[in-house]
């Protein structure tokens, strides 16, 4: 991975009329791409990690596997235990059990600051820019291994000015390269809600991940920004990092995914490539609508198909219902 | 009515121990709040634990005044790290309520009569400043002009104190201007998020605890250098004294401290020499010169919400910089 992040020698990405269509990273897998597949680089690899909040389990994932240096797009209905996943994985919450390895060493248990400083950054569902900071300051506090950011060190200049200096200078890339530039000594306050978007994108990307996990990135940003946002992502992936985010809109997922993993009831119901996966019956009735035909407790197994016509509607407004509680729970954390 | 004497002891104040000591458990509480976030509810204590970690190493085992700075400063930063080790996992507000029954216990502690060997316990401890004013270079008599005329041993109090505010000030403000300062500040918006960018929250926050924390100690000290430590002085509204002196001048600011601190007390004096001059005057025939000295109390209680309503950020402060209004 390369530790700038050069302004790009195609002036034309700054407006693209018409996204271009990048080819995608196929041959990740091995065998069938049923959930749990193995594949064949993998970077994160989760096994039996269940998480329950009282009596509802927000996640219980058996195995899953992340391929490495390419764009996996993490879907499911609300509730699903998406973001739940996503707080395990980069330490913000422990689970009940499991265990999971990261570029190859374990980091269960291990902190969240930890999981970051090792290379994995992720962002927030709902936006954390740090509003009273300005933009830039906002950026150069994502650098990692900044001499000034210790107690004894900080009160000499002389030893942290320089690598503060060069910090800026590669945030303002960065900036100039997310269109933040001409804001970077306004308070991050005042941005916009998609705006902080891409601060908290740009934030992230200051520490020079190996993986960037993004929580919605494109939720409440207008169409125009989404454009931006997507060819920002699919630079990610030119540059070699991995990508692993969650996202409702499918036009989105079925554009830059690389490998779609779908999640219901805290399960991985499905995995494989967008096309395909988006023709599984499974996924639409979890997830993209239809769900007259099948319960979304058949899709994860835990009713026989059987019932589904004889299973009263009551009963399927109750597992929305709590399914939308865990939701709320999720937020609320 | 005496304006002279009026004004006259309004402007000394300014020079005043009670002035300097504020200001640093103010700078203290900026660290604390103004930059970390740290709802700190309990600076009274630790005022106390560095003004009787003073008095009780100069009496009890007679240490000379350096090194019983030193025990009271220390005895400060442990009782951070005590304080910061079960709270500071907690979100804000618990530290709030655990600060300002942990500053109550230590008031309780030098109050009860079981140490009264050591804490003198209600008579609070005096008679320390032997080796202090032993140390004073200064020649006999008195010095200044105007309002301020002080013996050689006032002027030995305030100059020392006036230096340990100067290089307090100078170490908040290095610190605040640098990344330290800037993952510090990052904590104050929103702690989960510079977790994600690698930093350990929770080590900087005690940091800040433990450096403001020995400030409002260092501020305990001078407060209490020249005259006594008693357990009367360290009550809870000596904290919303400091609170109203830090949010006056500017919570998020280095200077703010010191101008809040400044124009509390020189205020504080002119009112508690003016209500009583209005009493006799016959201006305020409903209350007796006692009542009109109290007075001043309850203005300050009506400084202090007036302030965090329509002026959160200070005189100094930036305005968009500190809100209590999200």
């Amino acid at each position: 991975m390369s530790s700038e992040f050069p302004a790009p020698d195609e002036p034309t990405t700054a407006m693209p009329a018409s996204p271009v269509e990048r080819p995608k990273s196929t041959g990740l897998h091995v065998g069938d791409a049923k959930p749990g597949v193995a594949k064949i680089d993998p970077i994160i690899v989760v096994d039996g990690v269940r998480r329950t909040f009282g009596g509802l389990t927000a996640v219980d994932v058996e195995h899953l596997e992340i391929p490495r240096g390419v764009i996996t797009a993490l879907i499911g209905p609300n509730g699903a235990g998406k973001t739940t996943l996503f707080n395990l994985l980069t330490g913000f919450d422990k689970p009940n059990e499991g265990s999971w390895t990261f570029d190859g060493t374990s980091i269960s248990g291990v902190p969240a600051y930890k999981v970051a400083r090792m290379g994995q950054v992720r962002t927030f569902q709902l936006t954390k820019a740090l509003g009273l900071l300005t933009v830039v300051e906002n950026m150069k506090l994502g650098a990692k291994g900044q001499r000034g950011e210790r107690f004894w060190s900080s009160l000499i200049p002389a030893a942290w000015r320089k690598q503060d200096d060069e910090i800026e200078e590669r945030a303002m890339k960065l900036l100039a390269k997310f269109k933040l530039d001409a804001k970077s000594n306004d308070f991050a306050a005042s941005l916009s809600g998609g705006q902080r978007k891409l601060l908290e994108m740009a934030r992230a990307l200051m520490s020079q991940p190996k993986l960037v996990m993004l929580d919605e990135p494109m939720a409440g940003v207008n169409p125009a920004l989404t454009q931006s946002l997507l060819d920002h992502i699919l630079d990610l992936k030119d540059e070699g990092m991995t990508v692993l985010f969650v996202e409702h809109d499918m036009h989105m997922v079925r554009h830059i995914a690389d490998w779609v993993v779908v999640m219901a009831e805290g399960r991985v119901v499905a995995e494989g490539d967008p096309y395909s996966v988006m023709q599984d019956p499974a996924v639409i009735d979890a997830y993209l609508g239809a769900h007259q035909e099948l319960d979304l407790g058949v899709v994860t197994g835990r009713y026989a198909p059987e019932g589904a016509e004889a299973a009263p509607d009551a009963e399927v407004q109750e597992k929305l219902l709590a399914a939308g509680i865990a939701e709320l729970e999720e937020e609320e954390k | 009515m005496d304006w002279l004497q009026i004004f006259s002891n309004s402007l000394s104040s300014i020079l005043s121990p009670a002035t300097i000591g504020y200001a640093l458990a103010a700078l203290g509480l900026a660290v604390h709040f103004g930059y970390a976030g740290l709802l700190n509810m309990g600076i009274a204590g630790f005022m106390a634990i560095g003004a009787y970690g003073y008095a009780i190493s100069s009496l009890s085992f007679g240490f000379p005044w350096w090194l019983a700075i030193l025990v009271g400063l220390g005895a400060s930063a442990i009782f951070a790290l005590i304080l910061g080790v079960p709270t500071l996992r907690l979100r804000g507000d618990y530290l709030a309520i655990v600060t300002i029954a942990a500053a109550e216990v230590v008031r309780l502690l030098f109050l009860t009569t079981a140490f009264d060997e050591y804490t003198g316990s209600a008579d609070g401890l005096s008679g320390y400043q032997g080796s202090f004013r032993d140390a004073n270079p200064i020649p006999d008599g008195i010095y200044g002009f105007g309002p301020w005329m002080y013996t050689a041993n006032e002027w030995w109090v305030r100059i020392m104190g006036l230096v340990t505010l100067a290089i307090a000030v100078l170490v908040v403000w290095m610190l605040m201007r640098s990344p330290w300062g800037r993952v510090l500040k990052g904590i104050r918006e929103d702690e989960d998020a510079v977790r994600a960018l690698g930093k350990n929250a929770f080590a900087y926050k005690m940091q800040a605890l433990v450096l403001g924390g020995v400030l409002a100690a260092a501020g305990g000290i001078v407060y209490a250098l020249d005259r006594a430590a008693s357990p009367g002085v360290y009550v809870t509204s000596l904290t919303f004294f400091v609170w109203t002196a830090l949010l006056l001048g500017g919570a998020a600011t280095v200077f703010g401290p010191l101008l809040g601190s400044l124009i509390f007390w020189v205020l504080q004096t002119f009112l508690s020499n003016f209500l009583p001059a209005l009493v006799q005057a016959g201006v305020l025939p409903f209350m007796s010169q006692i009542q009109a000295g109290t007075l001043r109390f309850i203005l300050v209680g009506v400084a202090l919400m007036l302030l965090v309503i329509f002026m959160p950020q200070g005189i100094l402060g930036n305005k968009k910089e500190l809100t209590f209004v999200k």
